[in-house]
């Protein structure tokens, strides 16, 4: 059996821009955590949840000993830099939005 | 003035500016809160350099970050007395003219002092003679070749490393002005100098990087953007972060004691994930950096131990930082209120572009942005559904290579009070303008092609 929770009841985050991609840093808080979004929070799951603000594609790394994974938002800030007219033209909402996404966790985690 | 002190350990970094903009109360606060040895701060982003050529261009004795000299005006008797030395990028596109300012005001004081100067990373000068000796200065990013841009480029810099600034140490500098430099290197140099390490000391150098990463955005990795913010005490007086270095390339993340905020392991990671690219390659001029090797334990409160750190050698090349005109970009907002305030304001900005076109302006549809702030629109598409806000923000903006183009928007606007639908209001800032649009241009070029440089300027109370 499962339950659903928002992912920002397990994890933390934080983005910022590299050009026109941001990243995306989630990282777990409890190393049971961990496992959950390392399973859950696929590039494919993470890039259909900011379909409409970016074009290109995410690429994700593992940095298990910080319990962390890192996402690469490939064209997600509209031209980056000075060049974006969006009002976030740095990324720094995009880990906001990715710690609105539900998950499902085991009836049994507590968070 | 205190001796070379490789008998310090641990020798204390701390970072007082996370940003040209960031709080003068940063390094006023770390040098006269607590013990440090090393003040670093960092004044530069891509923007800045170009911004700094077009001050330069005007005036020869402008051009690098003046704010760093009121700040040392400030803190210099404070740092002279205790021996702090102050390790600064401040001297953007004209370091030797920063340097000449800080001399004056230590002039002013009455306090002797040593300012080292490094530059060379300033490659605006040596294009021509590079790229005739075929380098082609790829975009990093769309790998097109540099030429077709050259004509409107502004300024071209290589991040430079650590060495130069040990050097400048090594030559008795109790301050050390840059141009451009990696913001980690200014944080790896004191660690060098203080602990005898060479570039080859991989895991050292690496570990180095680390400190000056999580140092590099000030109170980022104290407390502040952080999600746990409930939970930070004291967040008015926020402490800024130091490095508390060990010769064994550990370190303990902490801050002055005393200070508000928070150093956990929550924090810091916080800050280790910030614009963080392939953590198994974290590159700098320095070294190549595994973030995929650290380790972090909470040894106390507000102290956290940060060890085994992996690195490789630096790759043979720089990065190079160019900035060019990219154009025009212009920004408009009006407040509408409801009932139905988001779709009143989308029907605004629609308004705004069919009267646009009625007087024979039109943008491409790709270079033109609206968004309705409050409808999740700007962050979120899709993902939450959006409430009916009584209030919302229309933002419309468009880019466009013709500035009067550009500007006939700005002109158009406040029209909307009047004869679009009901409720429109918040045109207090006035008729917004075109800015230029400074575009951004990463490329290599082999180290050997510069020429780092250290001078140094003397003052004798």
């Amino acid at each position: 059996m499962s339950k659903t929770v928002r992912l920002d009841q397990i994890a933390y985050g934080r983005s910022g821009d590299k050009g026109d991609d941001s990243n995306v840093g989630i990282w777990a808080r409890t190393p049971a955590g961990y496992e959950i979004i390392e399973r859950e929070l696929t590039p494919e799951r993470v890039r259909a949840h900011f379909d409409g603000i970016m074009t290109g594609e995410v690429t994700r790394y593992e940095l298990p000993k910080l319990r962390a994974l890192n996402f690469i938002l490939g064209h997600s800030l509209a031209g980056g830099g000075s060049g974006s007219v969006r009002t976030d033209a740095q990324g720094k909402a995009h880990a906001r939005g990715l710690l609105y996404m539900e998950i499902d966790v085991p009836d049994d985690f507590e968070v | 003035m205190a001796p070379h002190s490789s008998t310090r350990q641990p020798v204390l970094v701390g970072n007082g500016q996370g940003f040209w903009g960031d709080s003068v109360l940063g390094p006023v606060r770390l040098v006269n809160e607590g013990p440090i040895h090393y003040l670093t701060l960092d004044y530069l982003a891509e923007v800045t350099m170009s911004i700094m050529q077009k001050q330069r261009a005007r005036n020869p004795q402008a051009g690098y970050a003046t704010d760093f000299v009121k700040m040392v005006e400030r803190v210099l008797p404070r740092c002279i007395d205790q021996g702090i030395k102050i390790v600064a990028n401040a001297g953007g596109v004209n370091a030797q003219a920063c340097a000449d300012a800080v001399a004056d005001v230590a002039r002013k004081l009455g306090v002797s002092v040593k300012i080292g100067i490094v530059e060379g990373d300033d490659i605006m000068g040596q294009l021509d003679e590079l790229m005739a000796g075929g380098e082609e200065f790829r975009n990093l990013d769309t790998d097109e070749p540099l030429k077709n841009h050259l004509d409107k480029l502004q300024s071209a810099n290589v991040y430079l490393g650590a060495q130069p600034i040990v050097d400048a140490l090594t030559q008795g500098a109790d301050i050390v002005i840059t141009g451009r430099a990696t913001d980690p290197s200014l944080v790896v140099a004191p660690l060098m100098y203080e602990f005898g390490w060479d570039l080859n000391d991989h895991d050292k150098i690496a570990a180095a990087t680390v400190a000056g990463h999580i140092l590099e955005c000030g109170t980022q990795s104290t407390g502040g953007n952080f999600d746990g913010w409930r939970d930070v005490p004291d967040m008015a007086h926020i402490g800024y972060p130091i490095c508390e270095a060990y010769p064994d390339g550990s370190f303990v993340i902490t801050k002055q004691e005393g200070t508000g905020g928070l150093v956990s392991t929550d924090t810091v990671t916080a800050q280790l994930l910030y614009e963080l690219g392939d953590p198994h390659s974290y590159l700098t001029p320095d070294v190549t950096a595994d973030f995929s090797t650290i380790e972090l334990e909470q040894e106390g409160p507000n102290r956290v131990r940060v060890h085994g750190i992996k690195g490789r050698a630096a790759t043979p090349t720089y990065k190079v930082s160019m900035s060019y005109s990219d154009g025009y970009k212009i920004l408009g907002d009006l407040t509408v209120t409801g009932p139905d305030a988001a779709e009143k304001a989308r029907f605004t900005a629609e308004l705004l572009f069919a009267r646009l076109e009625m007087d024979g302006t039109t943008y491409d549809d790709s270079q033109k942005t609206i968004e309705i702030v409050g409808t999740n629109t700007a962050c979120f598409p899709g993902m939450i559904p959006a409430a009916d806000p009584a209030e919302v923000v229309m933002r419309v903006g468009v880019r466009e290579y013709d500035k009067r183009k550009a500007d006939r928007m700005g002109a158009e606007l406040a029209s909307l009070l009047l004869s679009g639908p009901p409720g429109i209001t918040g045109f207090a800032a006035g008729r917004p303008r075109a800015s230029e649009i400074i575009g951004y241009w990463p490329a290599l070029l082999s180290k050997e092609k510069v020429n780092a440089s250290v001078s140094i300027t003397e003052v004798k109370a």
